[in-house]
């Protein structure tokens, strides 16, 4: 991990947050990837299994994701930006 | 925001680039919509080692006068008549923005996605698509001496395979469902397409110290659980090892990531919202790939799934003809008839094996978006019935993962598509609103109803 945030460091990577946690990744990156980089899983789902990327090309939503207090947004689809606050799993399971 | 086009394309996979492209050359005002953040497609996608022939077509699509509007997905049609119609689309950023498409002539560039069936253990994380891992590679997933098995079926496992191990994965194997005998037409096919035989041999040089294992299938997905990290009540499976079948043997390979994909499907949801006409899950089209809705032009996987040449060509073919230029249009189509034995040859080829079918237990997730298991979908009669008596299908996903699971698995053919075509922002959905940011905690619909995040 710290070779890593400094190789992304001398790239002119980016740093964001995943639930609190500052991940380093290099340009370009998507959102999803910067969360399984983190160790994180992306949702739970309605039965409580964690979940994580499977389609990579925005149709399954399994990768969904709250970015900047905004819910439902497809990690995949979305590039890491520094600052970026990423918080997964926060879906409140249906009644 | 509203924008308005002569010719507005939606997709910007090679299909998309060479319409748009062959539209744009008449001048004519030519948008692309594409919901990844870049353009190229899955195929093109950012970051590959893409061969001559896109860097050329993806040059010339640059340089062309053409508005580009990535990160945008298409939710509704407002609007569709002769003379043209309006889409609706959402941009992927954080609060959303709404945005009104106008347009003359519409082309659908659609593309296709990844065919998935469940057996144990599928759900679990690290299990991907293989087209899935490879776009979570090229979206900076390190790979890194990681242990990758391959699995399903289809030419993509190879260049899924080839290229992992290009960025140092450690290809486990890569197992094929299909038997010897149903890909060697495929393989006669591909004699005619010296290019395509190069790659195709290309990758297997690259990954050649890989069995390469036909009529093979993963049984399960095993996990392995480690208690999560602070509180400890969560215990977090992780993928440990995938059990494989072939003939009759079975064995346990270990490994960090399962890549699985069942050959493609085609994505049709906006085509059949605007009442195209389909013929086995396909876009029907004439030979200018004009649908049978006046105005719009289909070209692509959404009309057979034939690999980059020939969405390129179809393409070409889509973009004339809606551009006014039936001589040319016409006269390229004639190549397409070449290509058809191809098509058939690679229909055949990822042909599933009906014992696949087998491969879920009945406590194994089919639709993962509202986690309905095997044994619920047993005895139910179609897939409205397993939706109006499961939710099968009812996720946001609305039905894209499950719908080609259960397909195979019980012949139910997609029901009636129903915008929004994704979960969206209902100030989105809102006619006259052009939609502003909005706070966390709004409303999201999905197609069968308001659901609150």
């Amino acid at each position: 991990m710290t070779e890593r945030a400094s190789t992304a460091l001398l790239s002119g990577g980016v740093a964001l947050s995943v639930d609190g946690v500052i991940v380093q990744v290099p340009p370009g990156t998507t959102v999803a990837a910067a969360v399984c980089v983190a160790g994180a899983w992306t949702r739970r789902s309605v039965s409580g299994e964690p979940r994580a990327p499977l389609c990579g090309m925005g149709i399954c939503l399994e990768c969904r994701v709250s970015i900047d207090g905004a819910p439902y947004q497809r990690a995949c689809q979305t590039l890491c930006a520094p600052g970026m606050q990423v918080s997964t799993c926060g879906e409140p399971a249906l009644p | 925001m509203t924008q308005t086009f002569d010719i507005l394309v939606i997709g910007a996979g090679p299909a998309g680039v060479a319409a748009a492209t062959a539209a744009a050359e008449g001048g004519l005002r030519v948008g692309v919509v594409d919901d990844n953040p870049s353009t190229g497609g899955q195929i093109w996608r950012r970051g590959a080692a893409s061969p001559a022939a896109a860097r050329r077509w993806m040059e010339q699509f640059e340089s062309a006068a053409i508005t580009r509007l990535m990160g945008w997905q298409v939710i509704d049609c407002l609007r569709l008549g002769p003379d043209g119609g309006v889409l609706r689309a959402e941009g992927n950023t954080p609060g959303g923005e709404a945005a009104d498409l106008h347009f003359r002539r519409l082309i659908l560039a659609t593309g296709a996605r990844e065919r998935f069936l469940p057996f144990p253990g599928w759900t679990l994380p690290n299990v991907m698509g293989a087209g899935g891992l490879d776009a979570m590679v090229r979206g900076g997933l390190p790979i890194e001496a990681k242990r990758v098995v391959v699995a399903g079926t289809g030419p993509l496992l190879l260049a899924v395979a080839a290229h992992l191990k290009e960025r140092g994965a450690q290809v486990m194997a890569i197992c094929e469902q299909a038997s010897p005998a149903q890909m060697a037409p495929l393989g006669w096919a591909l004699l005619r397409q010296p290019s395509k035989l190069r790659q195709g041999m290309g990758y297997r040089w690259t990954t050649r110290k890989t069995p390469y294992l036909t009529r093979c299938w993963p049984l399960a997905a095993l996990a392995e659980s480690s208690v999560g990290e602070s509180d400890g009540q969560n215990s977090q499976p992780r993928l440990r090892s995938v059990r494989l079948q072939r003939e009759g043997r079975q064995w346990t390979v270990e490994c960090d990531y399962l890549a699985c994909g069942f050959h493609l499907i085609p994505n049709t949801e906006l085509a059949a919202l605007l009442g195209c006409a389909m013929r086995d899950g396909f876009i029907v089209t004439d030979e200018q790939m004009q649908t049978s809705m006046p105005g719009v032009w289909c070209a692509g996987e959404p009309t057979s799934i034939g690999g980059v040449e020939c969405s390129l060509l179809e393409g070409q073919i889509a973009g004339l003809a809606a551009a006014g230029k039936t001589g040319a249009a016409l006269a390229l189509s004639k190549r397409r008839a070449g290509m058809q034995a191809f098509v058939e040859a690679l229909e055949r080829a990822c042909r599933l094996d009906p014992r696949l079918r087998d491969l879920a237990a009945e406590e194994t997730i089919v639709c993962r978006c509202e986690d309905v298991r095997m044994a619920a979908l047993r005895g139910r009669s179609d897939g409205r019935d397993a939706k109006l008596h499961t939710r099968c299908g009812m996720g946001p996903c609305q039905g894209r993962i499950c719908g080609g699971a259960t397909e195979f698995l019980f012949g139910w053919r997609a029901g009636q598509v129903r915008p929004p075509l994704y979960p969206a922002l209902v100030s989105s959905l809102m006619e006259e609103e052009a939609a502003g940011s909005v706070a966390g905690g709004a409303e999201y619909a999905v197609s069968e109803g308001i659901e609150n995040v």
